[in-house]
């Protein structure tokens, strides 16, 4: 059997770390891309939100007067795709005059506990980040 | 000369508002677009800037730009004016000129 094969597989930390705000650039809809893909994995996948990166979880979105696509609600299928732990910070919050009420209700069930529906967001202070980026085996920045 | 500032990048991003309130004169009008939006919301560590900043100038936020990311006329600073695409287009033509920070 080869190592990268099923019962010699060794789960790996993946952070994804959304810096950017939606819609201005196209880091924020690449980067959930590439989340997605990510799942097909079966690895240990989580999201960070900092800086402008908080933003792409506001609840509200309306793109229908920019002509884009409004990817929003797909945050929401994450759960489903066992990418539970969506991490956002609380200082980068505060200084854009935003609280945890103004970000999308993301949740998932949880198979463990009678499927629970669960939230996905916790929102963690920048020192808890830190421990959290220095737990992974792989961070991909955007 | 009346002068049309447009700022579209955000101030968490990028200096550019900052640059655009320190080099503009009283009396012109900065428009807020794209990710530049976020400048305009209340209660945000460059809120205070923004307001101290009217009305000598008068900000105008793009609105469709403000709703794509999630935001509403109730969430800005008191006193920035909202506008539409044809708004955009009659600010550039009010004006002698535009400076664009990008």
């Amino acid at each position: 059997m080869e190592a990268w094969e099923e019962g010699d597989n060794p789960m790996k930390k993946f952070m994804f770390v959304n810096r950017k705000a939606p819609y201005g650039t196209v880091y924020a809809l690449e980067s959930l891309e590439v989340v997605l893909i990510s799942a097909a994995f079966d690895q240990d996948v989580s999201l960070a939100f900092v800086d402008d990166g908080v933003y792409q979880l506001k609840k509200d979105q309306n793109t229908d007067g920019i002509g884009m696509k409004n990817f929003s609600p797909t945050y929401r299928a994450l759960g489903d795709y066992d990418i539970t732990k969506l991490f956002v910070e609380q200082e980068s919050l505060t200084e854009r005059g935003l609280t945890l009420d103004d970000l999308m209700a993301l949740t998932y069930e949880d198979e463990d506990d009678d499927w629970a529906e669960k939230p996905s967001i916790q929102v963690v202070t920048r020192a808890e980040l830190a421990d959290l980026m220095d737990e992974q085996h792989v961070l991909i920045s955007s | 000369m009346s002068m049309l500032h447009i700022v579209n990048k955000s101030p968490f991003e990028r200096g550019t508002l900052d640059s655009c309130l320190k080099t503009s004169k009283d009396g012109c009008a900065v428009l807020l677009i794209e990710d530049g939006v976020v400048g305009a919301i209340k209660n945000s560590n460059f809120a205070d800037q923004l307001a101290s900043a009217m009305p000598a100038k008068q900000v105008y936020v793009l609105e469709p730009d403000l709703n794509a990311r999630g935001f509403t006329k109730d969430d800005i600073i008191d006193g920035i004016k909202t506008v539409d695409y044809s708004g955009f287009v009659d600010l550039t033509t009010e004006n002698d000129n535009v400076q664009s920070w990008v």
